[in-house]
């Protein structure tokens, strides 16, 4: 709306404007109602996001005061410091491979609930369940159980006469059993692909049925497209999610990020400089660092979007 | 259905997608069951019976598990994390709501922009926040109290509730606002008489939403809560995992299943409106 200039206090003018200047006491109620979430901007978000800025270029444990080194910290992560980019690798690995299969998942089984059909509410449910609990570290420690040694995947797997190993001790699969975690809680995806599905239109479907296209020609020419604006959203809200990940890496590799540095996630690398060593300057450095990544990434999947994400009325979002 | 017309070919798709949908919901629920049977296994059980079903019920692991940490019995860790979650939605319910009817409702100078940097701290990942805040709080002597994690949420940073309100009150008529101000309502009057009363449904969904993320909240507790007699849940969890051999399994995972029930519950109860609010907003599970 139109900046006002704060109207001087003389008469009031009583000619109700029609969508121009809010009336002052309008404006003043607005501010009044804002300003727990304006002080919140302040001082729990502006100030200390500065101050973390500030921070990067100093060393500073807690206990003295910060001492400015400059660009060393930025330096000692691009340059000196391997386990850091270990710690990107495994996070790109992880997020790359797991909402890909997450989102699968969860289309697969939105198709698959898309029908009417009895029961769909409690399948629905029971599929959104894991979303509620599987980023608790209750569920943790059970993933850990279940695929260590002796676990419940491991009995499994006997049943078949192949005998497994301690898939969370082996660097080469512990990240792997993260994935699957993070794939197990595929429901919240797929209820909002579900919602999505539901506005498709029917006629679209019989029109196809009648000029003979196949199932799979109706997926690929209509489902496809028309949900491509919800396969967008929840890609943008997995990724910069996954981007995220720490509970599960956290107690599966008991705070250690490993074995082997294995399931050294970032923002568990984060949490071991700044509070296991408490490398306050480092690790505001890598967060800094990380928010610029998660906004440059975001930035370019809302540009590629335009290629492939079709919205049927523009004006809307 | 009038199904009466399908003919055998659409039958056996049917059956087969129904088939498909169970064997997948086995595999989704398996991790469930085997953690709610195994906590009525015995120690020796537990090594040998890798089946979902305990041959044998008993509930030693629920009294084992309780006294599990040296000194603090876990009734300890439910009163933190219920005291916790509790502050946190009354905080968020509050906050939310009075920010929301501002964006939503009233029109003042740079509420675009307001509105626009609200979204903007949505994709602001917490992990950059947390060094400054913890320096900010450890100088408030906040550490070790509920305190850094409930004011936060007090000053409405948990942008996603306000979004979800916004959302909310832009389907509240308009002319319900204007009958309320021809009747000489003021904003406030406006707020505390329209919007307040009609907002129940976004409050309800705000309520069990924020209760479920900071009962299941890991990072943050981990950050503030040093002190053993502070631990929630979660925190108590992690420090069980890491005092114990695989040997405790039966007791740690009694203690699981008791921390997951309380959000087990709002799910029963609540499925369709917890469904509801992801549609709405893209809320996180």
């Amino acid at each position: 709306m139109a900046v006002t200039t704060s109207p001087a206090p003389t008469a009031p003018p009583r000619t109700p404007p029609k969508r121009r200047k809010p009336p002052r006491r309008e404006a003043i109620a607005g501010y009044v109602f804002m300003s727990p979430w304006l002080l919140g901007l302040l001082a729990i978000t502006a100030i200390p996001m500065l101050y973390s800025l500030y921070l990067s270029f100093t060393d500073f444990d807690l206990l003295g005061s910060p001492d400015w080194v400059g660009f060393a910290n930025y330096k000692r992560m691009f340059t000196g410091d391997p386990q850091y980019w270990h710690a990107v690798v495994v996070t790109v690995l992880f997020a790359v491979i797991s909402v890909p299969l997450k989102l699968a998942a969860a289309l697969g089984v939105a198709l698959l609930l898309n029908r009417k059909r009895r029961g769909t509410g409690i399948f629905r449910a029971l599929f959104y369940l894991p979303s509620l609990l599987g980023s608790s570290v209750a569920l943790a420690i059970v993933w850990q159980a279940m695929f260590g040694g002796s676990g419940a995947f491991n009995a499994f797997l006997r049943i078949f006469g192949i005998h497994g190993e301690p898939w969370v001790n082996d660097p080469n699969t512990a990240l792997g059993t993260l994935v699957l975690l993070a794939v197990w809680q595929f429901g919240a995806p797929m209820v909002i692909f579900l919602a999505g599905l539901k506005q498709i239109p029917q006629d679209l479907y019989e029109a196809a049925d009648v000029d003979g296209a196949g199932r799979l020609r109706q997926l690929v020419n209509i489902t496809l497209p028309i949900l491509s604006p919800v396969i967008f959203f929840n890609l943008v809200l997995e990724l910069i999610h996954g981007f995220q990940g720490f509970t599960a890496a956290f107690v599966i590799s008991n705070g250690t990020g490993g074995p082997t540095d294995s399931t050294m996630l970032y923002t568990l690398y984060l949490y071991l400089r700044g509070f296991g060593d408490f490398q306050m300057g480092y690790a505001s450095a890598m967060a800094w660092v990380f928010v610029l990544a998660i906004g440059l990434l975001t930035a370019i999947i809302f540009s590629t979007g335009r290629m492939w994400v079709h919205y049927s009325d523009a004006g809307e979002q | 259905m009038a199904a009466v017309t399908a003919s055998p070919a659409v039958r056996v798709r049917r059956i087969a997608g129904v088939v498909v949908l169970l064997v997948i919901l086995a595999i989704v629920l398996y991790p469930l069951l085997w953690m709610v049977g195994t906590t009525l296994k015995s120690p020796q059980e537990i090594g040998s019976n890798l089946s979902i079903f305990p041959q044998q019920v008993t509930w030693q692991n629920f009294a084992d598990g309780w006294n599990g940490l040296p000194g603090i019995t876990f009734d300890r860790f439910f009163v933190n994390s219920t005291l916790i979650a509790a502050l946190v939605v009354v905080a968020n319910m509050a906050s939310c709501l009075v920010t929301a009817y501002a964006l939503a409702r009233l029109r003042f100078p740079l509420r675009r922009l307001w509105f626009a940097i609200m979204i903007g701290t949505l994709l602001l990942p917490q992990h950059v926040l947390i060094v400054p805040q913890y320096v900010l709080f450890r100088t408030f002597g906040w550490i070790n109290t509920p305190l850094p994690l409930v004011i936060p949420k007090l000053l409405a940073t948990e942008a996603f509730f306000v979004f979800l309100m916004v959302q909310f009150m832009r389907g509240i008529p308009r002319e319900l606002d204007d009958a309320a101000k021809i009747d000489g309502c003021s904003p406030y009057g406006v707020f505390r008489h329209v919007i307040l009363p009609l907002s129940r449904p976004a409050l309800v969904t705000t309520a069990i939403f924020s209760f479920i993320w900071t009962w299941n909240d890991f990072f943050t507790q981990l950050v503030y809560l040093n002190d053993p007699t502070t631990y929630t849940i979660p925190v108590a969890l992690r420090t069980f995992l890491d005092s114990s051999g695989s040997n405790q399994i039966g007791p740690m995972f009694a203690m699981a299943v008791l921390s997951l029930l309380p959000v087990f519950l709002f799910f029963l109860a609540f499925q369709r409106l917890l469904v509801e609010g992801i549609n709405t907003s893209g809320l996180k599970g």
